[in-house]
């Protein structure tokens, strides 16, 4: 009955976002009512020029900034009114991040960092231990776990950040330009394993402005001065 | 709880990680509470020196000395009064509050024996000065009211005085020269140490007061005494003590109404009250200064708290974009601050005992480490660490994730 309802209800629903910043003077409208779902196992690029709010609307997305106006379900509950401490279990519990800096604290191991979202999610320490070795094994690190970031390269760097983001089993993945710091051969390996993850049935939603990149999205979704001026499908997949 | 060990893990990481800043934070903390136990224990020390010194004078004691007689408040050397022996007989017998009365009379003396010699301090006393000073012999025996009235040329000497004329051999019987009138020794007092004064109490020599006058003192006036030492029958008696002997002395000296005191009567209960309150005050003070390095310890903590929380925004904006709350952030801080002020206080303690042992040994001061003043010490630090370390602590839960994460 759940597992039915779940699969109803779409994993990400914004409704006329709106977001105002007025540092500075005039405010700027970085989103101008917004509005699109997302279904759950999409993988969805968000792109656009800088300045486009597509940034914007990924810390929306990712539950960093809330919206001035407008409603954003996340996984069937509004969370857009939630205050900073709700936000943070919603972080923990739902969402993966992966940056483009990568983002791992530089004096923890591979393995530590991993672990830090079970830390705040209450796991216990064995727990905790058993969940990050997986979770590195599963992005292919399983040699690198006492190792620090200082120690490895970007793309194992991203993989270990990718790995963070799956130890909570959160249904979605954000990642924001997660190839912007990384070399070809390297970005196409971090994006054949965000496709295989995709594959497994998590959401992704990934910013980039480099095409190569959002080709390997399923859908793309265009912004400009705040707004979404497209929302483009592959083809092949509508048969789906 | 696995959360709590795990931000504790975290703390200790993070202090080690920059191991010469955590060790120059707690510096304040360590001095704070090294000072604070060191300055305790010296004014402690002092206060069981006073302490000392009110019991080994004897307790409820007054004075009473030739002062010389003042005239609007100008001393005129020419009207003093002596104090005689029959003074001191007359107090004992008229003044019911009295206890114990000892006249005393002071020569300073060569003591000869054989081929030995010794400068020491003679006094001449009477069989209550035993009392009032709880003296007692460990051979032979102390002088009685029979030497007394015989002026029998024996006495008593202290164990420095047996030491450096006699040695380690037997003492009674012989005889002794004090200033060439030969004594015999009848007895060895007891050792009674250092005195708070740091004079040696050991190096004297008891003989009776008649004996004295007459065969020690060339002064002019017979039978007159240096002081009378007064022991009152209780404590409860000091006041009434003052105005019995006041007026009796004044009889004697026979003063009019009007006419100024031509001798002194010192109550040194009350003046060594007032001694070591000043005592405590002293101590008082000095814990006051050094808590308030203390408190300067707590600031300097709170200084590289917030140094170190804008130093690792970013770290908080990771943590708290995967999950951390704002109460995990607010104790990840709080429990490094009470780190550093706990182990500065713990070695501050160490170091205020070894401070402590360094004045007692190489100054002489006598010290005395408090219990009290340590559980203050090591409270106050973890006091210090929560109270300075709050303030960066929330200033770090309050960041907002965006903002921290687009730290550079």
């Amino acid at each position: 009955m759940a597992d039915l309802e779940s699969k109803s209800i779409p994993i990400i629903e914004v409704r006329d976002i709106v977001k105002i910043y007025d540092s500075g003077g005039s405010p700027l409208r970085a989103l101008d009512g917004v509005t699109f779902r997302i279904e759950r196992g999409e993988f969805v690029a968000v792109m656009g020029p800088s300045g486009s709010g597509k940034s914007t609307m990924m810390n929306t997305l990712g539950c960093l900034d809330s919206p001035t106006e407008g409603s954003y379900f996340l996984d069937g509950r509004d969370v857009s009114k939630l205050s900073g401490d709700d936000l943070s279990e919603v972080r923990n519990k739902k969402l993966g991040f992966v940056f483009q800096g990568f983002n791992l604290l530089p004096r923890a191991t591979a393995l530590d960092n991993v672990a830090l979202p079970l830390v705040y999610a209450g796991v216990s320490g064995g727990e905790r231990k058993r969940i990050a070795k997986e979770a590195l094994e599963r992005v292919g690190l399983a040699s690198r776990l006492t190792h620090r970031p200082n120690q490895m390269s970007g793309g194992q760097q991203q993989r270990v950040a990718i790995a963070r983001a799956l130890v909570c089993k959160a249904p979605l993945i954000l990642a924001d330009e997660p190839t912007g710091n990384l070399d070809t051969q390297t970005s196409i390996d971090i994006m054949n394993l965000l496709t295989e993850l995709s594959k497994e049935g998590k959401t992704i939603v990934l910013v980039t402005h480099e095409p190569d990149i959002a080709k390997y999205a399923k859908r793309v979704l265009r912004f400009k001065d705040g707004k979404l001026t497209a929302d483009e499908r592959k083809e092949q997949d509508r048969g789906e | 709880m696995s959360e709590v060990f795990e931000t504790l893990r975290t703390a200790v990481s993070s202090l080690l990680s920059n191991k010469a800043r955590s060790l120059l934070t707690m510096l304040g903390v360590i001095i704070g509470v090294g000072a604070v136990i060191a300055m305790v224990a010296i004014g402690r020390g002092a206060a069981i020196q006073m302490e000392g010194l009110i019991s080994g004078m004897g307790s409820n004691m007054v004075i009473l000395l030739s002062g010389a007689g003042r005239s609007g408040g100008v001393r005129q050397s020419g009207s003093s009064a002596p104090l005689l022996l029959s003074d001191a007989v007359a107090i004992k017998d008229e003044c019911w509050s009295v206890g114990a009365v000892a006249p005393q009379v002071n020569v300073g003396a060569q003591l000869i024996y054989e081929n030995r010699n010794w400068p020491s301090q003679v006094t001449g006393t009477t069989p209550d000065f035993f009392v009032i000073r709880a003296m007692t012999v460990i051979t032979g025996r102390l002088l009685d009211d029979e030497d007394d009235k015989s002026a029998a040329k024996v006495c008593v000497i202290g164990q420095t005085v047996a030491r450096e004329l006699f040695g380690g051999s037997d003492a009674i019987g012989e005889s002794i020269r004090l200033n060439r009138v030969p004594f015999e020794v009848v007895g060895v007092l007891s050792e009674k140490g250092q005195s708070s004064m740091g004079q040696d109490q050991d190096d004297t020599v008891i003989v009776p007061i008649t004996t004295a006058q007459r065969r020690l003192t060339r002064s002019g006036i017979a039978g007159s005494v240096n002081m009378i030492q007064i022991q009152a029958r209780d404590a409860s008696m000091m006041n009434a003590v003052m105005s019995e002997v006041s007026g009796l002395m004044r009889q004697r000296h026979r003063l009019d109404v009007g006419q100024e005191d031509n001798f002194e009567l010192r109550n040194m209960t009350q003046m060594l009250e007032s001694l070591s309150q000043s005592t405590r005050v002293m101590s008082l003070l000095l814990g006051s200064v050094a808590s308030i390095s203390l408190l300067v310890g707590g600031i300097g903590i709170m200084n590289i708290m917030l140094v170190s929380v804008t130093e690792r925004t970013r770290e908080i904006g990771i943590r708290m974009a995967i999950g951390a709350r704002a109460w995990n952030i607010r104790t990840q801080f709080l429990l490094e601050a009470l780190l550093l002020s706990l182990a500065g206080g713990f070695i501050g303690i160490l170091l205020g005992y070894a401070a402590s042992y360094g004045v007692s040994s190489f100054l002489k001061w006598p010290t005395e480490v408090s219990p009290g003043a340590v559980a203050l010490a090591a409270g106050f630090s973890a006091f210090v660490g929560v109270f300075f370390g709050f303030y960066p602590a929330w200033k770090a839960s309050r960041l907002r994730p965006i903002d921290a994460l687009r730290f550079e």
